[in-house]
């Protein structure tokens, strides 16, 4: 009887460590979340006031979000490989956050780009611009709702998969259009081309989060096999 | 104890040893080949819950062993545990997850035939056939506990990392009940056959608990199944794990509780009583195999997730490996025998007398069975079951029914109720009754177990045998162990470990 008390003893920290770990996933999820919006927030005031003072704010919010969140993917990942847990998918888990990850640089680097080269983005764009970072952070949602799902309820995560790819459409709808606009206008090929590459950090952000959702579609088949 | 006597021990515990290496391993396999549990975590686990699960209920089973074959030399232990060990160590460096189980059948066997004893076909049969009923038991058990278990994963929904920590304490409980059931159920398999002939003597912890010399055999055995586990397991555990089907961590815990489960059914004593007192069928109480245990549940789980993932070759390659075991074990066992009785001279049976006696033919009768083609050979003494069986084989008109009976009644065993030997009676292994009914018998001789056994019970109610329906099975049972203790401790032939 002894030995079985003593390792169901030794075990009790295990769930105080597992339920800290779960913590800190969510946590990591709530940060690209944050991220996503605050993201949404500083184009839509680069918009109306350009690099302001509030601008610059949402940026600093949107780094230091992504340095904590770096942070914190480090210390799960550490955890997984050091206590040995979820020996069958704890690859697929550090490929998931990882890519969460990147998610978060693009949208710290979209805006870093606004702030440094403060592009002149013309009235009849503004509202294209607007409508392609709304498809984008959506895309960004719903991909952490699905990797919540992914952690605590695996038949839910086909019902936020699909929306990422929805969105990821929308986005390169917009993107589209926004790039013939552009150089069809009376624009200087120099600020074209300044802006073409606003448009492509954009998208660039519900592209990645389209290959997040590839990849967790097929880490989700290996778990429910 | 002298050298000789541990020189015949080691036999045992090289079976124990290879116990430990590969179907300990069975337990543990699935856990450490999903990589959720460690291997040295294992080893301990298992090793620990093996010797408590041998030293605390490791009787029952042993007693189905016994009865298959008494083997009553030393010597014939050694060579039967040494055959059953080499097969098991054979067939694990041929790759194939073999049991000692059969293995150690496959070598009472060998010696039966060797030294001419009656193979008791009622026993045989009742441990083959829970040789086919135990890995489709286990199937079907791990088929539901799967279904189940999936069924409430999905409706509990936890967490990745929760469901992992819960996996991996439920796979050390399971393992840990595994060890102890496998250690109950299987002991019997490495300690078994040295039961009869145990070197050891009961003795008293503090004056309290009785140690007996059976618990003595199993302690000693288990620590061999110990050492096993530790030192030559993890390749087994690796192979069992993943070979036969991948496996994820779920499915390895259903595969353990399985085996766990299905081991705990053949050995449990208490089990037995309370099905019995129920009015319910009973489970023999039969050494099983732990490997197929463990290869039923994980078919069992296989064909529930739609049998794509099962690789049936290897699983070919396992069944051909069950029936080969037992008969090479017989084979070395009777051929190595036959070594040790003529080219090393050891005794490795003793002969058993027979005596058809007038005593015995009224006896024989009254088991209705005619005893006028036995005429020729009344009064006659036969030095050995051969030579019984022979002149009884000669005879007309017996069948073979008639023919057992004459076998048990016949049976020799001179046995004296020793005023002395009253001393050493342990008032926990015989109640107050059974002591005064034994002490009024006290100097009188028996030629006859039947006869001590029938003198008994006309002295007190507390000897007498109750009707064979299934409430009385273990009330029987037990009685009938006191009775071989009775016979163990006052045989008239006290030379040598043996007197059963």
């Amino acid at each position: 009887m002894l030995p079985k008390t003593l390792s169901a003893a030794k075990n009790v920290p295990l769930f105080r460590r597992t339920k800290a770990l779960e913590n800190e996933i969510d946590a990591f999820l709530d940060k690209l979340s944050q991220a996503g919006l605050s993201f949404r927030r500083a184009v839509q005031i680069y918009l109306a006031e350009g690099a302001s003072a509030e601008f610059e704010e949402k940026l600093s919010d949107v780094n230091t979000l992504e340095s904590s969140a770096d942070h914190l993917r480090r210390g799960i990942e550490t955890q997984l490989y050091t206590q040995t847990l979820i020996p069958e998918s704890r690859g697929d888990v550090l490929g998931l956050l990882e890519n969460l990850d990147s998610v978060l640089n693009l949208f710290e680097g979209a805006l870093w780009g606004f702030s440094i080269e403060t592009p002149d983005i013309p009235e009849e764009f503004r509202g294209d611009f607007a409508v392609l970072a709304d498809q984008a952070v959506n895309g960004v949602e719903s991909i952490v709702l699905a990797s919540r799902a992914f952690f605590r309820n695996i038949e839910a995560v086909a019902d936020h998969m699909h929306k990422v790819m929805f969105y990821e459409k929308e986005a390169d709808k917009v993107s589209t259009k926004l790039k013939r606009a552009i150089f069809a206008s009376e624009l200087s090929l120099a600020h074209k081309a300044h802006l073409r590459s606003f448009v492509e950090h954009i998208d660039n952000v519900a592209d990645r989060a389209e290959d997040v959702a590839d990849r967790l579609a097929i880490y989700t088949i290996k778990r429910t096999v | 104890m002298d050298a000789a006597v541990l020189f015949f021990l080691s036999s045992g515990l090289f079976l124990g040893w290879s116990l430990g290496a590969n179907d300990a391993a069975n337990v543990f396999g699935t856990a450490v080949g999903t990589r959720m549990v460690r291997f040295a975590t294992a080893a301990v686990i298992c090793s620990v819950f093996v010797v408590l699960g041998a030293v605390i209920s490791g009787g029952g089973a042993a007693h189905t062993l016994g009865k298959l074959g008494a083997v009553n030399a030393l010597g014939g232990s050694f060579m039967a545990a040494f055959a059953a060990a080499f097969a098991v160590y054979f067939m694990t460096k041929a790759g194939l997850p073999v049991s000692t189980t059969q293995a150690i059948v496959g070598g009472i066997i060998g010696w039966n035939l060797f030294s001419e004893t009656r193979t008791d076909t009622g026993t045989l049969v009742t441990i083959l056939g829970t040789w086919i009923i135990c890995p489709l038991l286990a199937a079907a058990i791990a088929a539901l506990l799967f279904k189940a278990t999936v069924y409430l994963l999905r409706v509990t929904k936890p967490h990745l990392l929760r469901a992992d920590a819960y996996t991996r304490l439920g796979l050390l409980l399971a393992g840990a009940f595994g060890a102890y059931s496998l250690g109950a159920n299987n002991i019997a398999n490495v300690m078994g056959v040295f039961v009869p002939a145990s070197p050891f003597t009961d003795f008293k912890v503090l004056g309290l608990v009785t140690f007996s010399s059976t618990q003595q055999l199993f302690l000693i055995g288990a620590l061999a199944i110990g050492v096993g586990v530790v030192t030559y397991s993890r390749a087994v555990m690796v192979t069992v794990g993943r070979s036969l089907m991948p496996l994820s961590p779920v499915a390895a815990w259903v595969a353990v509780v399985a085996h766990s489960l299905v081991l705990f059914l053949f050995a449990s004593e208490g089990l037995e009583r309370l099905l019995a007192e129920n009015g319910l069928p009973t489970i023999p109480l039969v050494p099983v195999s732990s490997s197929q245990a463990v290869v039923g549940a994980v078919l069992g789980i296989g064909l529930v997730r739609g049998g794509r993932a099962i690789r049936w070759h290897v699983l070919g390659g396992i069944g051909a490996g069950w029936v080969l075991t037992p008969l090479i074990a017989g084979l070395i066992c009777f051929v190595g025998l036959f070594f040790l009785q003529n080219v090393f001279n050891q005794q490795v049976y003793r002969p058993v007398p027979y005596v058809v006696s007038d005593q015995v033919l009224k006896r024989v009768a009254r088991e209705g069975v005619s005893v006028a083609p036995l005429g020729d050979l009344a009064g006659r003494t036969f030095a050995s079951a051969r030579q019984f069986r022979g002149e009884l084989d000669k005879l007309s008109g017996l069948d073979a029914d008639a023919r057992a009976q004459v076998m048990i009644y016949a049976e020799r065993a001179d046995l004296f109720l020793d005023p002395a030997g009253f001393a050493g009676i342990d008032p926990l292994e015989l109640n107050t009754a059974q002591i005064e009914a034994l002490a009024r018998l006290a100097g009188r001789r028996y030629v006859h177990r039947w006869a001590l056994a029938e003198a008994l019970a006309r002295q007190s109610e507390d000897w007498r045998l109750r009707p064979e329906v299934r409430v009385n099975k273990s009330y029987n049972k037990e009685l009938q162990r006191k009775l071989d203790w009775v016979f163990r401790n006052f045989g008239a032939e006290q030379q040598g470990p043996v007197a059963r």
